[in-house]
């Protein structure tokens, strides 16, 4: 019985290790570029994975960077850093409904793990999603991103200029193998998506929303507006 | 000025972090109305066509990335094929652009 449970939970994070595996590639270049202008920057080697590792949020990283280097204040940095950091909190409550039960500690371990990419592999997985599962998937995005910072940081260069301009679309393509499958399988979905696409941009575009609401804002109005059609059709459907 | 830096990190880790973690420990074992669970349910695809649009088409300032990108993901996904064959048919595809402008 207990070899079982544990053949189970291998089982279950090695299926996260591999659904990880292009979060990991997709990360690849961004943490290499990040630890680059982190060093151009003035960060020490240290305090770039140290970064990495206690943040482990790609584009606040950035834009850390970004205002050291024009000279903003630590407090303003942190300020900016959990308004852009704010989405997660609608993917953690989303993906609570998805997970399999488990004790407390652990989702607090794994909820540090969350970000727009692992998010989104976990939530459009097929089935429950496991406390394995989780771990697997984050180990692997975690290390890659965490890795390749600190390399980024040594070497002292990122990928070649032509390799690196074709992967900056590694991460959206990503998105995209993700998204179409269900838009494929639920009418629905073509409606989430492409409704918040256009929220989204409206927002960013015309009314110049800073980026981690212009996100929030989009996927909340797309995801109630859609809830709320859904319903009154299922409505109909039952009348 | 060093010491200031890591104090910094510690205070964007702590502000990254809580907002990943409250709903998984405030919500842990509750049940939320249906109404709410289906709005839940819907933010991973709403989010994901946030996240897609309009990014994909600002990844370099020849927008022909963006579009040739996003329409060699979408074909590659819509034929079948799984996540990091899709990722690498829009970067090989990227590649063959680079070198051919």
């Amino acid at each position: 019985m207990e070899t079982t449970l544990a053949t189970r939970k291998i089982s279950h994070f090695r299926q996260g290790v591999q659904a990880g595996a292009s979060i990991a590639i997709g990360y690849m270049p961004i943490a290499l570029t990040f630890g680059l202008l982190a060093k151009t920057t003035g960060l020490s080697l240290f305090e770039t994975v140290l970064m990495s590792v206690i943040v482990y949020a790609g584009a606040s990283q950035y834009i850390s960077l970004n205002l050291l280097s024009l000279g903003t204040g630590a407090f303003e940095i942190v300020l900016t850093t959990f308004i852009l950091n704010i989405r997660h909190f609608l993917m953690s409550a989303s993906l609570n409904e998805k997970v399999e039960p488990d004790v407390l500690w652990k989702k607090a371990l794994y909820a540090f793990g969350i970000t727009d990419e692992t998010f989104s592999v976990a939530a459009t997985k097929e089935g429950t999603v496991t406390t394995s599962y989780m771990f697997g998937l984050i180990a692997v995005s975690y290390g890659s991103w965490v890795i390749s910072s600190g390399i980024g940081h040594l070497v002292g260069a990122s990928l070649p200029q032509s390799l690196q301009e074709s992967m900056s679309v590694a991460l959206y393509a990503m998105f995209i193998g993700l998204l179409v499958p269900a838009l494929k399988k639920q009418r629905k979905t073509i409606w989430l998506a492409g409704t918040a696409a256009i929220l989204n941009s409206v927002c960013l575009l015309v009314f110049h929303v800073p980026k981690g609401w212009a996100i929030v804002i989009a996927t909340v109005l797309a995801a109630v507006i859609v809830q709320f059609f859904d319903k009154e059709s299922e409505a109909e459907r039952h009348a | 000025m060093h010491s200031t830096i890591v104090w910094m990190i510690i205070g964007m880790g702590i502000v990254t972090y809580i907002p990943r973690m409250l709903p998984l420990v405030v919500f842990h074992n509750v049940k939320l109305p249906p109404f709410l669970q289906g709005v839940l349910k819907n933010v991973p695809y709403a989010t994901l066509g946030a996240l897609i649009v309009p990014g994909i088409f600002f990844i370099h300032e020849d927008i022909w990335f963006g579009i040739l990108g996003f329409l060699s993901a979408f074909i590659a996904a819509w034929l079948g094929a799984n996540v990091i064959l899709v990722v690498l048919t829009s970067v090989a595809v990227l590649s063959i652009y680079a070198i051919l402008i």
